[in-house]
């Protein structure tokens, strides 16, 4: 069958499966864009290309399923590199498509022309410039199952004009196919049984265990053998800022976050822990502080379906490369036929508790008169949030408030920029998000300085009915600066300041399509996310006005020993080493 | 680099692509990898090109530089060449500065060296020499009175020993 380029590539994702494309037309794209009109995939307009690319992200997250943008050539393509990088990070399945200038024309310095492949290849985990309009549907098939399968990752397809404008002779590959025409890419899911063995006697063996959760059992869908492994041996869980969801917090083996703002008994008891099964997560500098003082007599079983993570920061005493579900499955089955049961852990489980009790969350209450406490606003939030709501948040105080105060009680409910930190990250994140999850609601946790560099997408979400809420905690600050300017610049507070009401954000919402509304006195908070909880016909906007001088604590400085953690000032320990 | 092996040889099978070997260059860039020469050349397989590459090991793990190149999508098989088990060799081509007197020993340093005289002008020979990396370093040492004007070296390739036992 005879076909167009564009027709193919539009043909091609609907093979896939498609729902929908986050997407914004242009010159060299512009073909594609035709057998949309006639195609069941939604696509949805975006004001910015930066927004495509954190949508598909969004709705990736929520759905497992990778998320698909389609932007045209050279600035949207440039736009489109922060999300791609961002997708890379944090092992984000998403197809980009990219157009290009005409073959003849590449490689002149064309109108729109850049080198998309050149500027993408360290941000993406694969790219192609697609040359001959034959092998649209294989490239297409090939972009999917890398960006789905081994460790997910963002796939650029860059497609010359010309390339969607000439005919071509359409045929669907067959997995086979897609295989051969991929030598070189074998992801190893099944992890080697004598490690699984091994790994397997030293859990049983240990006294101080803690399973150290990353995203990658969220990308594995591996949260049911998780809390099977947890439950079976009574080891203690920490889940990493990208692992939030992927064990209960309300869990009782449940030690929330650990890293530089993890929670005191998370950090403490990876720091104290005799071993660390480690599953999905890749010892990051955040989770980690120093890494030479790092869980200094802990053995290390690092399971991760990438094996350039095993031994790049860390060396494991057991590496297993495998897909996290599959392995964590079998060491379950291991310690059956080995006979090893839940070893007596009860020293080491009450000084957790110890810890917890001498060492939750805390704040200052809110002090008549003064703005609204950050944290309170997040409690009712979550308090107030109907089952299943997912929270997506930006970069920043706001997100490591937003980690520690929700409870995560089910996987994928939260969408976060975890590696690259992207600041802007959760307006978009959140509409692709309820893209996906249209039965959820969808709270977007903003800062202020996150909210301003992505808030046009609201023009989308309005435009396209996807009715997200968006909490913004203004401190009219860039607020984790401020907090470090504070703590480590002597309070010498240099360009962080960005006022409480330039712009009016009410005012902005609402010329954005949204209701909008301002919360400044403690009382209001709570019937104000009701009242927002009430609309679903638009997306909603609340202008929290919260107290600046609120800093996110704990704290392990930069570069400090995780040993070192600043606890919150009433919270000051006598002896905060705790002895073996 | 002669006696304690500071370098490894990777030979890596890829995938004969437009682009495979910015793939390769731009990961060493990123992950900050010490390269100290590269070569490509086809295979025998004409869908595959094998790169030669050099690593400075003091500076680089072997095993991460191994698995990040694995992670790229082109390639297709790493083999680790370990200096004690290969064989490797290198090219040497040089225009040495030969005046008439210098020229007879030029051309016995060459036949010491098992090289060739490759072209002859008026007061310069260019001068070909394959063979052991470390002998081409002393072979550049030695030609460096006479005055080199230019110098190519490829880089080594490398292959495993072969067993000598059935």
């Amino acid at each position: 069958m005879k076909m167009t380029g564009a027709r193919a590539l539009i043909k091609s994702l609907e093979m896939e499966q498609v729902e929908v494309i986050f997407g914004l037309p242009g010159g060299c794209i512009l073909p594609a864009y035709d057998p949309i009109l006639d195609s069941p995939i939604r696509h949805i307009l975006v004001r910015h290309e930066q927004g495509a690319g954190h949508m598909a992200e969004g709705y990736a997250h929520v759905t497992g399923r990778p998320g698909v943008a389609m932007v045209t050539s050279g600035p949207a393509a440039t736009n489109l590199v922060t999300p791609l990088c961002d997708a890379y990070m944090d092992s984000v399945p998403m197809v980009a498509i990219t157009g290009q200038v005409g073959r003849a024309v590449i490689g002149t310095d064309g109108f729109q022309e850049c080198d998309t492949v050149g500027i993408t290849r360290s941000v993406t985990k694969h790219n192609e410039l697609i040359m001959d309009p034959n092998e649209i549907p294989l490239l297409v098939r090939q972009a999917f199952h890398l960006a789905t399968t081994g460790r997910p990752g963002p796939v650029l397809l860059d497609v010359p004009k010309d390339v969607l404008q000439v005919e071509m002779e359409w045929s669907w590959p067959t997995d086979d196919e897609v295989a051969a025409s991929l030598p070189g890419y074998r992801p190893n899911m099944k992890g080697h049984p004598r490690m699984i063995k091994e790994a397997a006697r030293m859990i049983g063996e240990a006294r101080r265990p803690v399973i150290y959760a990353g995203g990658g059992i969220l990308k594995a869908r591996a949260a049911e053998s998780l809390r099977e492994l947890a439950e079976r041996m009574g080891i203690p869980v920490v889940t990493t800022l990208m692992a939030r969801g992927a064990f209960p917090d309300d869990h009782e083996l449940c030690l929330g976050m650990p890293g530089m703002h993890g929670n005191y008994t998370a950090i403490t008891a990876m720091q104290e822990s005799d071993l660390l099964i480690t599953l999905g997560a890749r010892f990051d500098d955040r989770v980690t502080g120093r890494v030479d003082s790092f869980a200094p007599n802990a053995k290390v079983i690092h399971v991760d379906i990438d094996p350039a993570e095993l031994g790049k920061i860390r060396q494991p005493d057991v590496p297993i490369v495998g897909d996290c579900n599959q392995v964590i499955t079998e060491i379950v089955k291991a310690l059956g036929a080995a006979g090893i049961g839940a070893a007596d852990l009860s020293e080491w489980r009450s000084r957790i508790s110890g810890w917890q009790e001498r060492f939750p969350l805390h704040y200052d209450p809110h002090v008549e008169g003064d703005a609204l406490k950050p944290q309170h606003v997040m409690e009712v939030l979550r308090d107030s949030a109907p089952e299943g709501t997912i929270l997506a948040s930006g970069v920043g105080q706001h997100q490591m408030w937003a980690s520690q105060f929700w409870h995560f009680n089910e996987p994928y409910t939260w969408v976060n920029s975890g590696g690259l930190g992207t600041m802007g990250f959760s307006v978009p994140a959140a509409i692709g998000a309820k893209v996906g999850r249209p039965d959820r609601t969808v709270w977007a946790v903003d800062g202020d300085g996150c909210f301003q560099m992505t808030a046009q997408e609201l023009v989308t979400a309005s435009s396209e009915r996807i009715p997200i809420k968006v909490a913004i905690l203004n401190n009219a600050y860039l607020g984790m600066v401020r907090q470090w300017q504070e703590m480590f610049y002597e309070e010498r507070y240099s360009e962080v300041y960005l006022s409480p009401d330039l712009p009016d954000y009410v005012k902005w919402a609402e010329a954005m399509g949204c209701a909008a509304f301002r919360v400044e006195d403690p009382s209001d908070v709570q019937a104000v996310i009701d009242k927002a909880n009430s609309i679903d016909d638009r997306p909603v906007v609340i202008d929290f006005r919260t107290d600046a001088r609120e800093k996110v604590f704990p704290m392990v400085p930069a570069g400090a020993a995780n040993d070192d953690v600043v606890v919150h000032p009433s919270q000051k320990p006598t002896d905060k080493k705790v002895v073996q | 680099m002669a006696g304690s092996p500071t370098h490894q040889t990777l030979s890596v099978l890829v995938e004969n692509k437009a682009g495979v070997l910015a793939r390769i260059s731009g990961l060493f860039a990123r992950r900050g990898f010490n390269i100290i020469s590269l070569a490509v050349a086809p295979s025998d397989d004409e869908r595959f090109s094998r790169v030669n590459l050099v690593i400075d090991v003091e500076e680089t793990s072997v095993e991460q530089i191994t698995k990040q190149l694995f992670k790229l999508v082109n390639v297709v098989k790493i083999t680790e060449l370990h200096p004690a088990d290969s064989v490797e060799r290198e090219l040497l081509m040089m225009t040495v500065s030969a005046t008439p007197d210098d020229r007879r020993g030029i051309i016995e340093l060459v036949g010491v060296f098992d090289g060739k005289i490759v072209d002859v002008g008026a007061t310069v020979l260019s001068v070909m020499v394959a063979g052991d990396p470390d002998r081409l370093d002393d072979f550049e040492d030695l030609m460096r009175p006479y005055g080199i004007i230019e110098i190519q070296r490829t880089g080594r390739v490398a292959l495993p020993k072969a067993r000598k036992a059935s």
